[in-house]
């Protein structure tokens, strides 16, 4: 028995190397990402869709399977993944991944983070203390990953340097021409109230200048309760908002019940890649963004 | 005796909270330190029949197995230790603080280190652990959906099946996930006893293949066996009513072999509002060897010989965000053969002409991730006499973010 499993493993490890570098991206944003920066040499395996709920996403046998041959990992980490990724990578096991080697980049990591707590209390909802880890949805953070990342691809795939940094280089200048349409388009948003779902835009609105009233969740990561949402109608005669703005993967009554007791509108922003028919791509995902809160704005 | 258990505990308990206040300063102080996470369970049951004179008929229990106290109880309070060791090895820690009979008792549940990525897909792990038979056999039991333990693991392995000893796993590096196991255990715990060929007394292998079908699917499918040397099992759990002195004991050859399924859905893959879970399980166990039976001062030994089969099959749906409900069955059957049948009755090992099952039904609802509360009914027909069961149950978890496997 044992010399047989052995003989498979000897037997596999005589494969030559895959030509593409395989990449397990946690969620589409960074399969984007890398699919931008590495193009052909890159071989990218998205582990969930816009539909998906990243904090709750089940350690299934497929995204094992599929970790155990990545050469990069990457994902948003600030403790986003933390109730499924320590499994995968634990299960994987590939060394190549594992935090602290080239092949693991925790995007969130290389940038300057939102709410981090300053008290540790569950009381205090789900908090994660390395701070709020949506970080792709400010397009000037998104750039500074894109950096971090375009190095990191370089270090896992020397031979190919010069191709990931002409790509970067490339990324980037497209990117700023992006991000200065963006910022003159959705200059009337600014100063705009806004009430969000869950803590999934507090970058964009860092970014766009946007005011959040309030949130649906009465602690992070506690759903919408009925006497929550009946305060929050209160909170709302006193300073109204513009709109509701949830993700497509969060539920859509609790927005409804209040945009109809108030008269907001409720705008479903793509989020992520994939998250609308138009949100194609980074760029394509931040055109709609923009476009959709514009179309509800004043 | 319970005063070195009590000192134990204080000092363990301290370094939990010593930890946790230096975590309110700084997160970054205790970068190093183990994630720590502190698992409180309690429960309320009410049983028609009389908790003690609980067995389950052909089967020489031991472990765990048995209803627990009626009324209001703490159950297994756990304190697990986790973290990377280093850049090679991840080290895991469990003590589980029970009372057993009076007494508060601390038992070393895991104590594991697991290699982190030797390369090929190979993952060897050393120390105590629970086995990789099974499909609920390496989930901890606050994990578990219902309260208790399906009656097969009951009975084959006093609720659980954990072993000192070593454990190569294989992942095969296909898109189909496949994955084979070997273990070499010490062999000392129920089922098997004795430690048998200098401490290497019993063996277990196992095969688990899953995937997905589109993003609403996952599986997974796992084939095991376990086997053992056993030398003077200890059948723990069997009394006729609490009252009689009497010690069965069992040594021969033992192994178990399984099948378990697991299907999950949730659409397109976000269990935000619903999801559904169905599990199985099948067991059959082959044992030979001798029995022997110490009762009022005599002493007899007799020849046995039988297969012990048991299933069960569980279905959980979530209807709303933080509520779901759970239907389970459970069945068992013996076909033991003892040359002596004083020997067997008091072993346990006679069936009593009875087909042993149980039906379940429970509600839970989790406030956070953190917290979950359950009421649970059991129709239980383990033995003769029916008995209606109702469990109301706590799990809360304190400290390090769990993470769950599949």
């Amino acid at each position: 028995m044992k010399q047989w499993m052995l003989g498979i493993v000897f037997g596999l490890c005589a494969f030559p190397a895959q030509a593409a570098v395989n990449v397990f991206a946690c969620e589409p944003e960074w399969a984007a990402l890398v699919a931008e920066l590495g193009g052909a040499r890159v071989s990218v395996y998205a582990a969930t869709t816009a539909q998906q709920d990243p904090h709750h996403i089940e350690a299934r046998p497929s995204l094992i399977a599929k970790l155990r041959r990545a050469d990069l990992l990457v994902c948003t980490g600030a403790g986003l993944e933390v109730g499924w990724l320590p499994v995968l990578l634990r299960q994987s096991a590939n060394g190549r991944v594992q935090p602290g080697r080239p092949g693991y980049f925790m995007a969130a990591e290389t940038v300057e983070r939102l709410e981090v707590p300053t008290v540790a209390d569950r009381a205090l909802g789900d908090l994660h203390m390395e701070g709020n880890p949506h970080v792709h949805t400010d397009p000037r953070r998104l750039l500074r990953i894109a950096e971090a990342l375009g190095e990191r691809l370089v270090a896992v795939d020397a031979a190919n340097g010069d191709h990931y940094r002409a790509r970067l280089g490339d990324f980037r200048a497209r990117w700023q021409q992006a991000m200065d349409d963006w910022s003159r388009q959705a200059a009337p948003l600014r100063g705009m109230r806004v009430i969000s779902h869950h803590q999934d835009w507090v970058y964009l609105y860092d970014w766009l200048g946007l005011v959040e009233v309030a949130r649906l969740e009465p602690k992070p990561g506690i759903p919408p309760s009925a006497a929550h949402l009946s305060s929050l109608t209160a909170t709302l005669e006193a300073q109204p908002a513009r709109m509701v703005l949830r993700t497509p993967y969060q539920d859509a009554r609790p927005g409804q019940w209040l945009a109809s007791r108030t008269g907001m509108q409720v705008v479903v922003l793509p989020y992520t890649v994939g998250g609308s028919p138009e949100a194609g791509d980074l760029f394509a995902l931040f055109d709609d963004t923009v476009a959709r809160l514009l179309e509800a704005a004043p | 005796m319970n005063r070195v258990i009590n000192a134990r505990l204080a000092s363990v308990l301290g370094l939990f909270f010593t930890t946790a206040v230096s975590a309110q300063g700084s997160i970054i102080s205790n970068a190093f330190n183990p994630a720590i996470s502190l698992i409180l369970d309690g429960r309320f049951a009410s049983f028609e029949n009389d908790a003690e004179g609980y067995e389950l008929p052909g089967f020489m229990s031991g472990g765990e197995a048995g209803l627990g106290a009626e009324g209001f109880s703490v159950g297994h309070s756990e304190l697990v230790f986790s973290a990377n060791i280093d850049d090679q090895y991840y080290g895991q820690f469990t003590a589980a603080i029970a009372d057993h009979g009076g007494e508060t008792e601390v038992e070393l549940e895991e104590a594991f280190i697991q290699t982190l990525g030797l390369g090929a897909g190979v993952t060897v792990k050393a120390g105590r652990f629970f086995s990789g038979i099974g499909y609920l056999n390496e989930q901890h039991m606050h994990a578990w959906d219902f309260a208790d333990a399906p009656l097969v693991y009951r009975g084959l392995f006093g609720d659980q099946l954990r072993d000192d000893g070593v454990q190569v796993r294989w992942l095969a590096p296909t898109d189909v996930f496949l994955e084979l196991g070997a273990e070499a255990l010490r062999g000392e715990r129920f089922p098997a006893g004795g430690a048998a060929n200098d401490g290497k007394g019993a063996f277990a292998a196992f095969a688990k293949i899953g995937g997905d079908l589109g993003a609403s699917h996952s599986w997974r499918l796992g084939l095991s066996h376990w086997r053992a040397d056993v030398v003077d099992r200890e059948a723990g759990g069997h009394s006729h009513g609490g009252a009689a002195e009497e010690h069965a004991s069992f040594t021969g050859d033992s192994a178990v072999s399984g099948i378990d399924f697991v299907w999950k859905w949730a659409p397109g893959g976000n269990a935000t509002e619903h999801s559904f879970k169905f599990q199985a399980e099948y067991f059959l166990r082959d044992e030979e060897g001798d029995v022997t039976v110490i009762a009022h001062g005599a002493t007899d030994e007799g020849r046995y010989d039988g297969t012990q089969t048991g299933w069960y099959a569980q279905a959980v749906y979530q209807f709303m965000p933080r509520w779901r409900v759970g239907l389970r069955y459970d069945a068992l059957e013996v076909d033991n053969d003892v040359d002596d049948a004083h020997v067997a009755e008091h072993a346990g090992l006679d069936a009593e002409g009875h087909t042993p099952e149980r039906w379940s039904a429970m509600v839970d609802f989790a406030n956070s991730e953190y917290s979950r509360l359950r009421l649970q009914f059991n129709r239980d027909e383990s033995y003769a006499d029916a008995d209606n069961q109702v469990l109301l149950q706590y799990t809360m978890s304190l400290g390090a973010h769990g993470a769950h496997p599949f």
